[in-house]
């Protein structure tokens, strides 16, 4: 993580407002809260706005939802700058957002790295054709499933650099794709099928209750 | 009450109170850099930490830890807290080390070396080495306005800023961006601040993070000496201290006042100084074909004493102005009276208060203390962030605290609070004074409803009839009581509630100052310090005072005088507080000391006043006016209801508009100030806005 600022002017767009389906949303997101607590509402309609300028929150959009929500900007852009789900900056259609935290780097992740550095190109640059940009993040909580990215919405586990850039080119065709583990596993199970490691018999006729007792005892 | 021990001493405190307040209570030092007394709690600077038996097995922040909070022994025993326990000592290390461990070593060149809470505490809670061998992070300077300057590698993140400007300046200007190590003190992408209050923050920065921009490497804390001092530059009468060095006025700092300022003071309070060196009068001066030539206190004063002797006394006027003490004041217009003319006023800006109304009339009988009693607030044509901030801010804090419906009569304006515009002119006080408006059963809800009358209502031709409508509607709403008084008038200017005390105001047949001012009323006019009111030709004028402003423009004889560091004085706020200013500094060159040049000149004029020394003008003053001798204190003034109730008359419809129209440039001094012409620039949005 290193210091997060808004996007340069260049790339900021001129205006933001919300759609009349998203000002809608967002009215009702703010009934939900007391009088006076409308600011409350602040991370919803900061995230749908987000959903909206493509997936990342321009200064315009920053504005608009204090202007909505009767706060400073200052305030609002503390929020936006403290949350990583906020990208200051612009993304490609496909933002990859890679775990490279103990357990995936362990089970890999540099070689994702390096795989996506070959196929989108640098971190936190949007490719040219504008379909992936990618960034490495901290833990994504999927340890089990370890190495594994997150493109926009959805986490793909189990990969290998092969895999991932199949599903880079798969996405970037429009092709269907499969959220989850890659590897054949259906959630976080054993690999190679079994749906669980714990198969000694002796788990479960009570002889292990109070056995780590009897270890320390032996210990002393 | 709960009980505690503090370092093995037993002491009972209030329950609010929190475990730092208690060791506090007890005699015991906590070092501590985010907590401030007036401001949140927020517990992130961790410098506070004390053992307590009764709590977590772990050193505790006593900020944030209230002493309800903690268990007692098993037999009932108060709760114990170590301060100077060996845990305690290496947890204030270990906070300390790596409060260092960012923070540069820079003090060599940091305006805070010397007066630096870091500094101290290092010395006396941390250790003499650092164990982080790395870079030292590095953070980008901010621009956050022309005031204060920044310094951001030195930052600590104590948040005291953010919670200033959010709570007591209430404009929400600076925040924390980023998060951890790479959180950031900002304002939204580096605007500047747009409170008149925000040089408070420089005092609140414990470290070197924000200093004074224009006090910028001027001057170590060491090398100057301090006075104490009231503030002239609103009506509020803020206790200062005036650093000097030699006889330069270095910077203004605010003094803890509790019934005044809490320890506040406005942005032209204290970046005024300035000011003091430019513009000035240091030599008389004579008009000669139209033009000023330099000239002696002889020439100037045979000059006037040619003219004024020529010149039958009821052609002669005298108006004092905006910044002066009682005392030349007072000299003033015993001289005035000696010469046998009753043109006298004090009032240049026209507003109608009356000492025949009785001095309650022109008085904040609440009580600037008074305000967080209030339960409802009326403002009528007074804009009191403009006029007085750090009254303001006393609004606001009543008004955070809860239930305080606040309404004005007056142009749109924001007052960092909730208040409600009822109307803007005149017809809306008939309204409320009739009871026709709903506002007025608020107010008589109220158990003390807090009425301000600001000089936007008071300086026009139908000021009287304004202030008597007020008064109806405060006496029907029940604000006017024996033990509390609502009514309450606020001035802009820090002479005015002196002038008034001691009768600067008409005599039998006399003069006000507009009459005075207008063409052929009269062939001689004595301005004392006021520039805020323009002579038509034809009149001699002499003016006294400290800078070239409008009234030495117009003058055809200028007396130098001394400014408002540079005299020892009496000062009347708007509460009608008594207070004494020391001096701080020397009137630069020829001028004088203001009462010492009018009791000369009343030698001159064959008139001799009888006091030699400020002490026996203090004298001759308190037999006239004995409250004078009270400093520091309050004498109630009585309001003459009847005769304010005669002055109800027709009110004109237009608007009640402040008279502050620009907060910074007020006064011949803050005119002359390069610091407050910027910020006035500013606030005008002429000024681009990253222009460091």
């Amino acid at each position: 993580m290193s210091v997060r600022r808004l996007a340069p002017p260049e790339v900021q767009p001129a205006e933001f407002v919300f759609t009349p389906e998203n000002a809608a949303w967002a009215s009702q997101q703010i009934a939900k809260y007391p009088e006076g607590r409308q600011a409350s509402a602040v991370i919803p309609l900061l995230w749908r706005a987000q959903a909206q300028a493509g997936g990342w929150l321009p200064q315009r959009a920053i504005e608009h939802v204090a202007g909505i929500l009767g706060m400073n900007y200052i305030r609002v852009l503390e929020i936006a700058t403290f949350y990583t789900m906020f990208a200051l900056e612009p993304v490609g259609r496909f933002f990859v957002q890679l775990c490279g935290t103990t357990h995936c780097m362990v089970c890999g992740a540099h070689d994702l790295r390096e795989a996506l550095r070959g196929f989108v190109g640098p971190e936190r640059t949007v490719s040219a054709d504008g379909n992936f940009s990618w960034l490495e993040v901290e833990c994504l909580g999927a340890c089990c499933n370890a190495p594994m990215v997150q493109i926009n919405d959805d986490y793909y586990e189990d990969l290998t650099p092969e895999i991932l850039i199949n599903l880079l080119k798969d996405l970037a065709a429009g092709r269907p794709v499969k959220p989850g583990p890659q590897q054949g596993r259906h959630a976080a199970e054993p690999a190679g099928g079994k749906l669980t490691s714990l198969t000694d018999p002796s788990l479960y006729d009570g002889s292990v209750v109070g056995a780590w007792r009897a270890r320390f005892a032996q210990k002393d | 009450m709960p009980k505690l021990i503090v370092d093995g001493k037993e002491i009972e405190v209030p329950p609010e109170y929190t475990i730092l307040q208690a060791c506090e209570a007890a005699g015991a030092e906590i070092p501590r850099f985010c907590y401030h007394e007036r401001l949140s709690i927020a517990g992130n600077c961790r410098m506070c930490l004390v053992e307590v038996q009764g709590g977590p097995p772990k050193p505790v922040a006593s900020c944030a830890m209230g002493v309800r909070d903690l268990r007692p022994g098993p037999n009932g025993e108060p709760p114990v807290v170590f301060t100077k326990s060996p845990m305690v000592k290496k947890a204030r290390e270990g906070v300390m080390e790596f409060l260092l461990v960012n923070h540069p070593l820079d003090c060599p060149i940091c305006d805070q070396g010397g007066e630096c809470d870091l500094q101290d505490q290092a010395m006396a809670y941390g250790v003499d080495s650092s164990r982080f061998h790395e870079n030292k992070r590095a953070v980008e300077d901010k621009y956050i306005g022309p005031l204060v300057r920044t310094s951001m590698n030195r930052c600590i993140h104590c948040t005291r800023c953010v919670r200033f400007t959010n709570e007591v300046a209430g404009v929400g200007d600076l925040g924390a961006i980023g998060r951890g190590e790479d959180m950031e003190i900002t304002t939204y992408l580096e605007h500047a601040m747009g409170s008149e209050l925000q040089g408070n923050v420089i005092d609140l920065c414990p470290v070197g993070a924000l200093t004074s921009k224009p006090y910028a490497f001027k001057a170590r804390p060491w090398e100057l000496i301090k006075t104490e001092s009231v503030d002239v530059m609103d009506a509020v009468g803020s206790a200062i201290r005036i650093d000097t060095r030699g006889r330069e006025v270095m910077r203004i700092l605010p003094v803890v006042n509790e019934d005044v300022n809490e320890e506040w003071i406005s942005d032209k309070t204290r970046f005024i100084w300035d000011g003091l060196k430019t513009q000035r009068l240091d030599r008389p001066y004579i008009r000669e074909n139209g033009r000023l030539r330099a000239a002696s206190w002889s020439e100037a004063f045979a000059l006037i004493a040619a003219k004024v002797k020529a010149t039958e006394p009821s052609r002669i006027g005298a108006i004092a102005g905006d910044l002066n003490a009682v005392e030349e004041i007072f000299a003033l217009r015993q001289l005035m009276q000696a010469l046998g003319s009753p043109n006298l006023d004090c009032r240049q800006d026209g507003a109608q208060l009356n000492p025949a109304f009785g001095r309650g009339s022109y008085l904040f009988n609440a009580t600037i203390a008074g305000i967080e009693d209030a339960d409802a607030v009326l403002l009528i044509g007074s804009n009191p962030r403009r006029e007085a901030p750090v009254l303001n801010a006393r609004i606001r804090k009543r008004w955070l605290a809860g239930n305080l419906p606040v309404a004005y009569v007056g142009e749109a304006m924001d007052l960092t609070y909730r208040a409600e515009q009822l109307g803007a002119g005149a017809q809306t006080l008939v309204d409320l004074a009739n009871g026709a408006h709903g506002f007025v059963e608020v107010l008589r809800q109220a158990q003390r409803p807090l009425i301000i009358i600001g000089q936007g209502a008071l300086a026009r031709a139908d000021g009287a009839a304004v202030l008597a409508a007020a008064t109806r509607l405060a006496v029907d709403v029940g604000a006017v009581g024996d033990d509390w008084n609502g009514l309450s008038v606020l001035h802009t200017a820090a002479a005015r509630v002196g002038a008034l005390d001691v009768g600067f105001v008409p005599g039998e047949g006399g003069l006000s100052a507009q009459q005075m001012a207008a063409a052929g009323a009269l062939d001689v006019v004595y301005l004392l310090g006021a520039d805020e009111i323009s002579i038509a030709p034809g009149a001699f004028v002499i003016y006294q005072g400290s800078h070239g402003d409008n009234g030495a423009h117009r003058a055809d004889v200028i007396l130098p005088g001394a400014a408002y560091p540079e005299k020892s004085g009496i000062y009347l706020n708007t509460e009608g507080r008594v207070q004494v200013a020391d001096r701080a500094s020397f009137p630069p060159g020829d001028a004088r000391e203001d009462w010492a040049i009018i009791r000369a000149l009343s030698d001159v004029l064959g008139h001799r006043l009888g006091y030699d020394n400020l002490g026996a003008l203090r004298e001759a003053l308190v037999a006239e006016v004995p409250h004078m001798a009270d400093r520091n204190q309050i004498a109630a003034g009585a309001l003459e209801l009847p005769a304010i109730a005669a002055a109800i008359a027709q009110m004109e419809p237009a608007p009640f508009a402040s008279p502050v129209v620009d907060f910074y440039l007020t006064n011949p001094i803050a005119r002359a100030s390069a610091v407050m012409a910027e910020c006035s620039a500013l606030a005008r949005g002429a000024v681009a806005q990253a222009a460091e």
